[in-house]
């Protein structure tokens, strides 16, 4: 079977045999970037699909349906309306930071997504810190949510930015050091040893009891991080009309809907890479599945983690339409007061764990 | 003109594009009279720094340098300014005193500068790539957690006690107003 390895590895070839270096680098950078752009767009114009689908169920609606087959090309209908609607511009706010706002935001979002892992071979941004540079840069984001709802110059903006930045650094916390419990296990920062370190099994079924526990404090701070219910208490539109992007319009408010969609992705892209093994397939460590094992390792890598991405998006879809809303004393007394000593004690525990087996 | 074109290569190009993105924005950070726009500045000029950083393939400076400056201390900035009032007025800066200690500031900053690079001149860049590529993860773990010589574990805890003593004060002075109902 070929792999995507072997097809990048060709295309660097030829590119180097018949250009010069700078110029074949050059290409080569142009074609992961613009690659990288449309898997993003069209990720989200996927998840939006989704979620509206999903969403009507929870609702007993049936969601949209008229355009295309059970209204498939109701987001790229919808992303054709965005763009072409007017950007409208608005007095009394500090403009600079207003347009720079959105821009920080989507880049901290697709400075991430740049990280992950899609397949056998299909990275990236591979390098010694890897996992460390995903939470490093996210925090571009939280500025771009804290400069936005300023600028605009509203009071429910800024009250939503204020709840945003709030929220984001408290679960940042947890969310971090869910991921070093699992760094304690690897032994690794570099995302392709992560990866490596589950072929036989998965982490969280090689130290199951403190992995379990890191993984459902990941769920929980990643969610929240991605402002969304039942942590929506930054864009609580019966409360704060949008939140942080009230005053944003067309492709600028875009923007923000973007990025949101797709943290929500890169949350359950990076679950996946760090405690579901990545795009490693689903092995048994005996002998007598030895036929399981080599069915399961047939499976694309790609579908692998695309499989397991997407079912952690469910899963947080499923939470986001079933419970309501958290008040933000409860916010943060869940983080800091039962999240928070969980996640330090889980780590303990994992550092036993690795001492003991 | 040949010798010029030698040195005309991709890794000069990103390094005087970032070089200048620095220094741009760390003149805006100080001449900005609006306080969040100069806070905005002082987070792109860390950034640039970080991918200076990642140019000398010093990987874990780099998104140090983005989670602790970039992301935790600017954040905190703008959030601390965010609580203030009245930000969006322009304000003068540089009165009477401030201008003769800014320029001592400026001076001293710049014999530091100067004094290092007097001292250690310019290397190339590849002896620094193998020196950055030395220093991984589990040395920088070893050397922060070890008791031996050039190890740093009393520093580090002696840190964490004086962080520790810093998040006990804030409570103290957040919570002054319920002690004097008492």
């Amino acid at each position: 079977m070929i792999t995507f390895g072997e097809i990048i590895n060709n295309v660097h070839q030829g590119l180097t045999d018949a250009l010069p270096a700078w110029l074949a680098a050059t290409i080569e950078y142009v074609i992961i970037g613009a690659g990288f752009l449309g898997l993003y767009c069209v990720l989200a114009l996927i998840l939006i699909l989704l979620e509206r689908k999903i969403c009507a169920r929870f609702q007993c609606r049936i969601g949209p349906n008229r355009v295309g087959p059970w209204g498939l090309f109701q987001s790229v209908a919808d992303m054709v309306k965005i763009l072409l609607k007017e950007i409208i511009s608005i007095n009394n706010t500090d403009k600079v930071l207003f347009k720079t706002a959105m821009f920080l935001a989507i880049a901290g979002s697709f400075c991430t997504f740049g990280a992950l892992q899609f397949g056998d071979g299909l990275a990236c941004i591979d390098f010694n810190v890897g996992l460390f540079y995903i939470l490093a840069i996210s925090s571009l984001g939280v500025v771009g949510i804290l400069l936005a709802g300023w600028s605009s110059n509203n009071k429910y903006t800024l009250i939503g930015a204020m709840r945003s930045g709030a929220q984001l650094i408290s679960y940042e916390l947890s969310a971090g050091i869910a991921i070093m419990t699992m760094v304690v296990l690897a032994g690794s920062l570099n995302i392709s040893d992560i990866i490596a370190g589950q072929s036989k099994a998965w982490f969280i079924f090689q130290a199951p009891i403190p992995a379990l526990i890191a993984f459902i404090i990941y769920l929980i701070a990643g969610h929240a991080e991605t402002n969304r219910g039942p942590f929506d208490l930054p864009e609580a539109e019966s409360e704060l009309t949008a939140g942080y992007h009230t005053e944003y319009s067309g492709i600028q408010f875009g923007f923000f809907y973007l990025a949101e969609y797709l943290n929500m992705f890169i949350i359950a892209g990076v679950a996946a890479t760090v405690f579901l093994g990545g795009w490693q397939p689903f092995q048994i460590n005996a002998e007598w599945a030895e036929g399981f094992n080599s069915v399961m390792a047939y499976i694309p890598s790609w579908i692998w983690f695309m499989g397991k991405t997407f079912a952690l998006v469910l899963l947080s879809l499923w939470v986001r339409w079933t419970f309501p809303r958290l008040r933000i004393d409860q916010l943060l007394k869940l983080e800091w007061k039962i999240l928070m000593p969980i996640s330090l004690v889980n780590l303990l525990i994992m550092a036993g764990w690795v001492l003991i087996f | 003109m040949e010798n010029i074109m030698q040195y005309i290569t991709a890794g000069n190009i990103i390094f005087f594009i970032l070089a200048a993105a620095t220094l741009l924005f760390g003149i805006l950070t100080v001449t900005s009279t609006r306080i969040l726009r100069a806070a905005t500045y002082l987070f792109f000029t860390l950034f640039s720094i970080a991918g200076l950083y990642l140019q000398m393939s010093y990987d874990f400076l780099a998104a140090v340098q983005l989670s602790v400056y970039a992301g935790g201390v600017v954040i905190l900035i703008v959030f601390a300014i965010l609580l203030i009032k009245g930000l969006g007025e322009e304000k003068e800066i540089n009165k009477g005193d401030r201008k003769i200690m800014g320029i001592v500031a400026a001076i001293m900053g710049a014999l530091v500068c100067v004094s290092f690079i007097a001292k250690c001149g310019f290397t190339n860049s590849e002896l620094a790539e193998q020196i950055a590529e030395q220093v991984n993860m589990h040395m920088i773990g070893s050397t922060l957690m070890g008791t031996e010589k050039y190890q740093y574990l009393l520093p580090f805890e002696a840190s964490s006690i004086l962080l520790l003593a810093c998040i006990v004060g804030s409570i103290v002075i957040a919570q002054k107003n319920k002690e004097v109902k008492k």
